[in-house]
């Protein structure tokens, strides 16, 4: 066989092997994880959650590649990244699921265009793209965001038909208050702002079981923590996630709640109440360990989960808002240079802070 | 049972190791020509001490060292010299590196070189002296001359003498033959070095994945408490000098100092069996144990390899190629060198000689960095290499240098996980040359500043010297002219009176 | 909110005159910048900036009318050192990035006529009348002086030679430099 053809051409320094390339790149597999979960969405919330799935993720994808185009990269290669249909799949779990088509658009626009690509594409942004569209529409239109419908599962009684269902989506409901219903953190927050206790709120509302299955009103994500649970131990057990951000969310979001639980029950929501509801299992396992931003360390990632957590409780239990996923999530990105600036492994032969070790012995040589 | 410590990161690459590791060392055919670079080593070039035209013995100094970090160079093989030049040097740059040619006749006359009758019976620093004389330099790869490791191990009073025999590298398979098929004989340099290092204990670091090497190194240091064959786990870059102080003594060596600032002194198996050659049968290094493997490979096989062999005769004795390399190598593929051809010759830190195929390369289009901090787990040292790379890319070294650059032992862990496949050492490596490149340059401006200063000083001192010649010659000639002037009032004073006088007579 | 506007305006004149008093008695005496610029360029007065030397240049720079990458023999570093001292961002590209090289003798047509040995800045070249000269390649700025008064041309430029020293890996490959793609 022919001779290698070694002159002329650039050396390359080692490595000269890499590690073997998994089929699914880390960004597919969690396209995946997340995938029982939407499809169970679908399931519960019937054709007008579909028909707003796939107008978000049209939506992010298309944005994602005019925005290559524009920016003269190749278009195919960066599309085919998958970063853009996850933005578009977080968002519109995080949506509710009978909101009206434009708010997918503008949802995944805003997402796409101005939380990632502006700042230079994948990698480059600083803020997570999925929770920068959830805020913006949350501030934006407060009202649409918050029509929670109840589960009607698919050839159900009450579900709606194909046709209805694009009626809801691109027509919009005509009576919005017939089938919406309040969460149970919408009620909880309101019961006790009203000066009431949270018991009678919750008590018929709420069952636990429901709440990890999905029978209840939510967003789409919201709805099931048990399947977003089991799909986020598929990407821990696959090395794509660590196991640091969600134990440090759920752990951090338990510990306040118990604590406080127990010193007013009638005030503070239950622990398992607070694990179970909203989009948290969601974003402990796949908004918070978005890699690029979250930490680069894993005592910094436990650092960041915290804060979330901790976040999520204070804005649940005293913010204006009910739910405060995107909130906290986008304050503690904000948070991640200063962290990664801070918190930093020791360096092999150096002390913490960068001095070399003191053997103890001078002038050894 | 010996405690073993932790390291950190690492990785665990396919190890590649069965085509060689299976077949015994076989000895390389002489090649019609040999180069032998005179800087293969750390430190000083050595200086040619032959003529061309000259016939030399097998053993026989062609270049001396040079001051006190450099190393002797010996002739390969008997023949004649037939030019002493500047030659592509087996590195990836490909420049030139000044070489002596010889062409073997085939005799293998041997140059007489005296033996100690008992090596462990002499002083200490005789042995380093015996080490440096024979051309010793490190065998693993980085070529540091092995007699100034062995000094400083006997001046900062080292109590443990670390062998390596690590060999983490994927494909190689020279030093796990060696101690299979040559035990007793490395065994017996280790006990002569832990003599010359002054060390209580010599400990032999080898991975487990190479149980007959452990064997038959326990069976030849058996009954002899100072020398222990430990087994280390399997895990990339446990060879690496630092992981391996740390993997057997726990204590890691401060940055920027040497191992012997912690009582270790640390050599390769390769070093251990020169030094047997040198000081029980009079052999210079001349020659050393070579994997030649590689997926494009025909027949991988391990070689006793005279130094100055052009790898191409090497891979023409095992068949030649199967596949066209992608590239070729010397040493591992993880810390390997890029080789500019197949002309350059075999140098003494030379382990293994490798022939990738693209598939084993598996090089992929660069993709976005996404932060996932793989390499961060990688790393054995506890950099962050994605922190690094990013601020290279924005030309910022010296930000990369404060994140811990110089602390990089440039072992690959991070590009090999690295799922956006960027080449982080590459990033590294240019980077480090930008940052001495910068130092130089930096010194080189205000050397010419002072340059500049003194020929400033000069031009005016010059210029004061000349203004004060001038002044003199001012004021010689103003006294010339005023002692003129005053002898012409005088003779006018004189004619005048003289008139007066001869008026009034 | 009569309280409110003399509250704001005490406050504001208060805070106000501390901050002026402050800022005389504990002005900081920094190295004037012509100084701090004059120390860092080479002072091989080669004029290759356009000025008749490195103190006319510093002053120039610190005005703000020669740039920071004025200085060829210094170089990117000295660019990028002046682009400190002066709080300017710099344009790399502006930076000559080819190395200006030495001098270098060609014996066979020198004729010893010392004339570069007056005009060297760095007392790089030695020599005596009637004698070949030669330069120190370590001492030669690459000013080019000797080279447009010698008046045999048996002076000229040659780039710095590579040697497996001095050899430095290039960028990776594939990556451009990002100063670059914003010219």
């Amino acid at each position: 066989m022919s001779a290698p053809r070694l002159e002329g051409r650039p050396p390359q320094a080692g490595p000269h092997t890499h590690a073997p390339r998994p089929r699914l790149g880390d960004m597919a597999l969690v396209n995946i994880a997340l995938l029982p979960a939407a499809l169970w969405a679908v399931y519960l919330f019937g054709w007008p959650a579909l028909n707003l799935l796939l107008v978000t993720l049209a939506t992010a994808l298309l944005a994602e590649a005019a925005s290559l185009w524009l920016a003269g990269k190749p278009v195919r290669p960066h599309l085919s990244d998958g970063s853009a249909l996850l933005t578009g799949l977080i968002l519109a779990l995080s949506l509710p699921p009978w909101a009206p088509w434009w708010i997918g658009v503008v949802g995944g626009l805003f997402a796409v265009v101005v939380g990632k690509q502006i700042f230079g594409g994948l990698g480059q942004n600083i803020f997570n793209p999925a929770m920068l569209g959830r805020t913006a529409l949350l501030v934006s239109f407060p009202l649409e965001m918050t029509a929670w419908v109840t589960p009607r599962p698919l050839f159900t009684e009450h579900a709606p038909s194909f046709v209805e269902g694009l009626r809801i989506t691109f027509v919009g409901l005509p009576d919005l208050d017939a089938v919406t219903s309040a969460t149970l953190l919408d009620t909880a927050k309101t019961a006790v702002d009203q000066g009431g206790t949270i018991h009678g709120a919750t008590g018929e509302l709420f069952a636990g079981i429901h709440a990890f299955t999905g029978l209840t009103g939510g967003s789409m994500g919201e709805t099931s923590a048990l399947l977003l649970a089991l799909g986020g131990l598929f990407l821990i057990w696959r090395g794509v996630i660590g196991w640091q951000v969600p134990a440090a969310v759920l752990g951090a979001v338990a510990l306040l709640a118990t604590v406080f639980h127990l010193i007013d029950p009638d005030r503070y929501l239950h622990a398992g109440h607070h694990l179970l509801s909203g989009a948290l299992v969601l974003c402990a396992f796949f908004i918070a360990t978005d890699p690029v931003t979250s930490p680069a360390t894993r005592l910094g990632r436990i650092l960041f989960g915290v804060g979330v957590g901790v976040l999520v409780w204070v804005i649940r239990t005293f913010g204006g808002y009910p739910d405060g996923n995107a909130f906290a999530i986008l304050l503690m990105n904000a948070l991640v240079p200063l962290i990664d600036h801070y918190v930093r492994p020791r360096i092999y032969g150096r002390d913490r802070r960068g001095a070399p070790l003191d053997t103890g012995k001078e002038g050894g040589r | 049972m010996f405690r073993l410590f932790g390291i950190r990161g690492g990785v665990h690459p396919e190890e590649h190791k069965h085509p060689t590791a299976s077949r015994p060392i076989e000895t390389l055919p002489l090649p019609e020509r040999l180069c032998v670079p005179l800087a293969q080593h750390i430190g000083a070039p050595a200086e040619a001490v032959v003529k061309i035209g000259q016939r030399v013995l097998r053993g026989q100094l062609i270049g001396s060292g040079q001051g006190r970090v450099s190393a002797p160079v010996h002739a390969p093989a008997s023949g004649k010299v037939v030019a002493v030049d500047d030659l592509p040097a087996p590195h990836p740059s490909g420049l030139p590196v000044l070489s002596v040619v010889i062409e073997p006749d085939g005799a293998q006359d041997d140059a007489d070189h005296p033996v100690p009758s008992d090596p462990l019976a002499m002083a200490p620093e005789a042995i380093a002296d015996f080490v440096s004389r024979a051309g010793i330099v490190g065998l693993g790869g980085a070529a540091f001359p092995s007699a100034v490791k062995l000094n400083l191990g006997l001046s900062g009073g080292a109590h443990t003498l670390i062998i390596n025999g690590g060999e983490c590298e994927p494909y190689l398979t020279c030093d796990d033959r060696l101690m299979r098929e040559r035990a007793e004989a490395v065994i017996d340099g280790v006990r002569i070095m832990r003599h010359a290092s002054g060390a209580e204990v010599a400990l032999i670091g080898i991975e487990d994945n190479k149980p007959s090497a452990i064997e038959a190194m326990r069976q030849a240091a058996a009954g002899d408490d100072a020398v222990q064959v430990v087994a280390v786990p399997t895990r990339y870059p446990m060879g690496s000098e630092k992981q391996m102080v740390q993997a057997l003594t726990g204590r890691e060596i401060p940055a920027g100092k040497l191992s012997a600032q912690l009582g270790v002194v640390l050599h390769n198996v390769g070093t251990a069996y020169a030094v047997h050659r040198a000081l029980r049968q009079g052999r210079p290094l001349v020659s050393r144990i070579v994997t030649v493997g590689g997926g494009a490979v025909r027949e991988p096989r391990n070689f006793e390899v005279p130094i100055g062999t052009p790898l191409k005769a090497l891979f023409d004795a095992c068949g030649g190629f199967a596949e066209t390399p992608d590239r070729v190598l010397m040493g591992g593929p993880m810390m390997g060198q890029w080789m500019p051809s197949l002309e350059v010759p075999v140098v003494k830190g030379t382990s293994g000689v490798i022939a990738l195929t693209a598939a084993e390369v598996r090089k992929h289009p660069v993709q976005p960095c996404i932060r996932c901090s793989r390499c961060v787990e990688a790393c054995p040292v506890g950099l962050l290499p994605l922190e690094m790379a990013s601020r290279i890319r924005k030309s910022d070294y010296d930000a990369a240098g404060k994140l811990g650059l110089t602390d990089c032992i440039a072992c690959g862990s991070c590009s090999w996980v690295c799922p956006s496949n960027i080449p982080l050492v590459h990033f590294f490596n240019f980077a480090k040359g930008e940052l001495v490149a910068r130092r130089a340059a930096e010194e080189r401006t205000s050397g010419l500043r002072e340059l500049a200063e003194k020929r400033q000083v000069r031009l005016e001192k010059e210029a004061r010297i000349k203004a004060e010649k001038a002044a003199q010659r001012k004021r010689e000639r103003q006294a010339r002219a005023e002692a003129k002037a005053a002898a012409e009032r005088e003779a006018k004073k004189q004619a005048r009176e003289e008139q007066k006088q001869e008026e009034e007579a | 909110m009569y309280a409110a506007i003399i509250v704001l305006t005490v406050m504001g004149a208060g805070l106000g005159l501390g901050l002026g008093y402050a800022a005389r008695v504990f002005r900081v005496e920094a190295d004037p910048i012509v100084e701090r610029i004059a120390a860092k360029l080479p002072g091989s007065q080669c004029g290759q900036c356009g000025y008749p030397g490195c103190a006319p240049a510093a002053e120039a720079i610190a005005k703000g009318e020669a740039a920071v990458t004025c200085c060829p023999p210094g170089g990117l570093v000295l660019a990028e050192q002046l682009a400190e001292i002066m709080g300017v961002e710099l344009d790399r590209s502006a930076v000559r990035d080819a190395d200006p090289g030495i001098a270098w003798v060609e014996e066979s047509i020198c004729i010893g006529c010392v004339k570069c040995l007056r005009v060297c800045p760095t007392d790089a070249i030695v020599g005596a009348p009637k004698m070949i000269h030669a330069v120190l390649p370590e001492a030669c700025s690459g000013c080019t002086k000797c080279i447009d008064i010698c008046p045999t041309e048996a002076l000229r430029m040659r780039p710095i030679e590579v040697t497996l020293r001095t050899w430095r890996w290039h960028r990776p490959e594939g990556e451009t430099r990002p100063e670059a793609a914003h010219v």
